[in-house]
């Protein structure tokens, strides 16, 4: 999901990074005020994770692929204002080195995944699992189940702007000018296979390294 | 053995097999994700190419568009060699940038 350069006018891509912007700068803050010096390591880890997650593309039926994000799992382990930051790193490298994802999209793209998709990770994990052990089976479902949703939710927002343009963004003629699919084309495309195979795959992989961490460092998820 | 150099072994496998995200979907006969078609896909899907995209759309002009080497041989032997290569690079910038910025912000505490 990420959105390449040309798929997103103007107004939308706008507004995505003014909607970007307040939530690096107060998570840069948050970093600030609570971070020690010995966690540094655990941060370059989590981009480095996000980072390298996101080249296993998956395929689907319908010729398409995608692929998990981290931002649950990385959000879990860090805190979910340094996670925005290190899915962040993540997706401008892959904007700026690699062509990943379009440059005027790296607003939206970071929104979807690194902002929305860690805040509604950690959000259904800290709520599924309240009251729970850190060794517990809840802490698992909870890694998994957050993990599903925050993707779909990074999908489900990645095809609501992405839908729109065709509506918003439009010649004189009416002909779009940028993304020419509908939502009814959109939303239906990214849900159903978000829904189906890469929320699972996200949430398999949370859960598995949730598992990890609760056998040998508990201390990590602590 | 820490856990931090635990983590990294770790990240280390995840990039020696990161060329899976390459094999898997060639294998399945896949195209790229949804949504993220180059123009002339655009164009074999809709029949043409909308106004605002020609204009925006990137010419492939990123250093390692494509987690690919400009003029680098076909094959999948040959891109999945370059693909582990730009995983241990985005790797590596990734963790280098963020251990920076954790680093310039702790800095920043009043009084330290």
């Amino acid at each position: 999901m990420h959105i390449p350069d040309g798929y997103l006018g103007p107004l939308t891509y706008g507004v995505m990074y003014a909607a970007t912007v307040p939530f690096w700068a107060i998570a840069s803050w948050k970093m600030n005020r609570t971070l020690k010096a010995k966690q540094a390591p655990y941060l370059a880890i989590g981009a480095a994770f996000s980072f390298v997650i996101m080249m296993f593309n998956i395929p689907i039926f319908g010729g398409t692929t995608g692929h998990a994000t981290g931002a649950t799992l990385i959000s879990i382990l860090i805190g979910p204002w340094a996670a925005t930051i290190a899915v962040s790193v993540a997706l401008i490298i892959q904007a700026l080195l690699f062509g990943d994802g379009g440059i005027t999209a790296i607003g939206a793209n970071c929104f979807n995944m690194a902002i929305a998709g860690v805040f509604v990770g950690y959000g259904v994990y800290r709520l599924v699992s309240m009251g729970s052990t850190v060794g517990s089976r809840r802490r698992l479902v909870a890694g998994g189940v957050a993990a599903y949703v925050s993707l779909n939710i990074s999908a489900l927002l990645t095809a609501i702007q992405l839908g729109i343009q065709p509506l918003i963004e439009r010649s004189s003629s009416g002909e779009p000018l940028y993304a020419p699919f509908p939502l009814s084309v959109a939303i239906p495309a990214m849900a159903i296979e978000h829904l189906f195979l890469f929320g699972f795959v996200e949430a398999v992989i949370t859960a598995l390294v949730i598992r990890y961490f609760q056998k040998n460092e508990p201390e990590m998820l602590g | 053995m820490t856990i931090i150099k635990k983590l990294w072994i770790g990240i280390g496998i995840l990039a020696l097999l990161s060329p899976l995200g390459l094999i898997i979907p060639a294998l399945l006969g896949a195209g790229g994700a949804w949504g993220e078609w180059e123009i002339d896909m655009i164009e074999k899907i809709v029949g043409f190419v909308p106004e605002g995209m020609k204009r925006l759309a990137d010419s492939g002009k990123a250093p390692l568009q494509g987690y690919a080497v400009p003029g680098q041989s076909k094959g999948l032997v040959n891109e999945s060699f370059v693909y582990i290569l730009s995983a241990i690079i985005g790797i590596a910038l990734a963790a280098a940038i963020m251990f920076l910025l954790a680093k310039l912000l702790v800095r920043r505490k009043k009084g330290h």
